[in-house]
């Protein structure tokens, strides 16, 4: 099957970039199965989890709280807000962050609307996590 | 001339100067190959962010309601400066470089008419700054008791910068901090943060994306996120230029302290000749009185 270039970056280092044959990304809008020669794309990603598929298996799982996705038809580029493998997500540290992205959004409530609107992603992106790591 | 007994504690005691000096320089030495990596580390995702940005950019930045952040508030009258130094000091001229650099940013922009507004971030900064500019302080950061600076602190002076953009305090933001080029020389420069200066797109970039959701929602989340990584990287530099500073300035010091004892000791071996010699004298002269 063709592959593609992956490369996953987070702001404090490279975490993947190797040859793979389908990556499933959070987009913003929904799930987004990328595979070679995808048409050339920038994409917002939310909280969610990110599945690299080698040799027909899934072969790593990670989480992302954010970020974007630079799609070309020989690369993908995912600049990750920040970024843990599946396994080692904790559950505890997810359900604080979720307790805490609760409270900062029923404080945002009288905000203005882009401030409502960066918190109800933080708060998505939370719940996210907390999903992902009860799955794992 | 001093006596033996001076002499010999004065050796002792440039000694073990030299023994801390040596002990501080072996530090900063292991914390600057760390600072280093962690700086290397930060390199991809910055690249290809400006890569990303330089494609977006460009389509909006000609439209009428682009984002504040990427086209600045339009006017250039209130100028905010972010000066980053070191929390600590004996590190050579690395605090004071910056000082004087963002000393003389003042005085010129002054000069022209506008008014200015400093955020320092790292101790000896505002500790440099205060004692002339005082009034135009608006924030000092301090990260003194962070053991490893992490993208979440650059975040947090970001988050700072973008609610003082929002709530309409200054027109243009500039961040000064020491250019980490080697371990021997780190340059002060100022670099504008705000209105964004766009990275010229690649030649062959003319390849034509589609944004999911829109430009403009990317756009809006994509240039906050800048702004922490250019903040991100002027800290990293930071951290490593303290290092390297330190690392040279210990040397030296270490260097000197060898010169110092080796003078000491001469000047200690000398006197002690002398009084031997004074000594024979006395008693072959009260030998050949009998």
């Amino acid at each position: 099957m063709a592959s593609f270039q992956l490369e996953l970056v987070s702001p404090e280092k490279l975490l993947l970039s190797r040859k793979v044959e389908m990556a499933v990304i959070p987009a913003a809008e929904g799930e987004m199965g990328v595979l070679a020669g995808h048409a050339p794309m920038i994409v917002a990603l939310r909280g969610g989890v990110i599945s690299v598929r080698e040799g027909g298996q899934v072969t790593e799982q990670l989480f992302v709280a954010g970020g974007f996705a630079e799609v070309a038809p020989d690369r993908v580029t995912i600049l990750a807000d920040e970024a843990t493998p599946l396994a080692s997500l904790s559950k505890s540290e997810a359900q604080s962050r979720l307790a805490e992205a609760e409270a900062a959004f029923s404080a945002a409530a009288n905000e203005t609307p882009e401030k409502r609107e960066a918190a109800m992603t933080r708060l998505l992106s939370a719940r996210a996590m907390v999903e992902a790591a009860l799955a794992a | 001339m001093p006596s033996l007994k001076s002499l010999r504690l004065r050796i002792n005691s440039v000694k073990s100067t030299r023994k801390i000096t040596q002990a501080m320089k072996m530090v900063a030495a292991a914390k600057l190959r760390r600072a280093q990596t962690q700086a290397e580390a930060a390199r991809p995702y910055a690249e290809r962010m400006e890569r990303m940005l330089a494609s977006l950019g460009a389509s909006v930045v000609g439209a009428p309601d682009a984002p504040k952040m990427l086209v600045g508030t339009g006017a250039d009258k209130v100028h905010l400066l972010v000066v980053v130094t070191a929390e600590r000091g004996l590190c050579g001229g690395f605090n004071t470089n910056v000082g004087r650099f963002a000393r003389a940013q003042v005085r010129a922009l002054e000069a022209e008419g506008k008014t200015l507004k400093i955020i320092t971030v790292g101790r000896k900064g505002a500790v440099y700054l205060k004692r002339d500019f005082a009034s135009r302080f608006v924030g000092e950061i301090s990260f003194a008791n962070k053991k490893r600076i992490g993208f979440e602190d650059a975040a947090e002076v970001s988050a700072k910068i973008s609610d003082m953009l929002d709530g309409g305090e200054f027109d243009v933001c500039t961040l000064i901090y020491n250019r980490f080029k080697n371990v021997i020389s780190q340059t002060p420069v100022g670099q504008q943060l705000i209105p964004t200066p766009l990275p010229e797109a690649a030649a062959d970039g003319g390849a034509l994306y589609e944004f999911e959701p829109t430009e403009e929602e990317i756009l809006a989340r994509l240039l906050p996120q800048n702004l922490g990584i250019q903040i991100y990287r002027a800290l990293l530099d930071n951290s490593a230029g303290f290092y390297g500073s330190q690392m040279t300035a210990m040397d030296n010091a270490t260097r000197n302290a060898g010169e110092m004892i080796n003078r000491l000791t001469l000047n200690y071996n000398r006197t002690r000749q002398a009084n031997i010699t004074r000594e024979l004298i006395e008693i072959i002269s009260g030998a050949e009185a009998l």
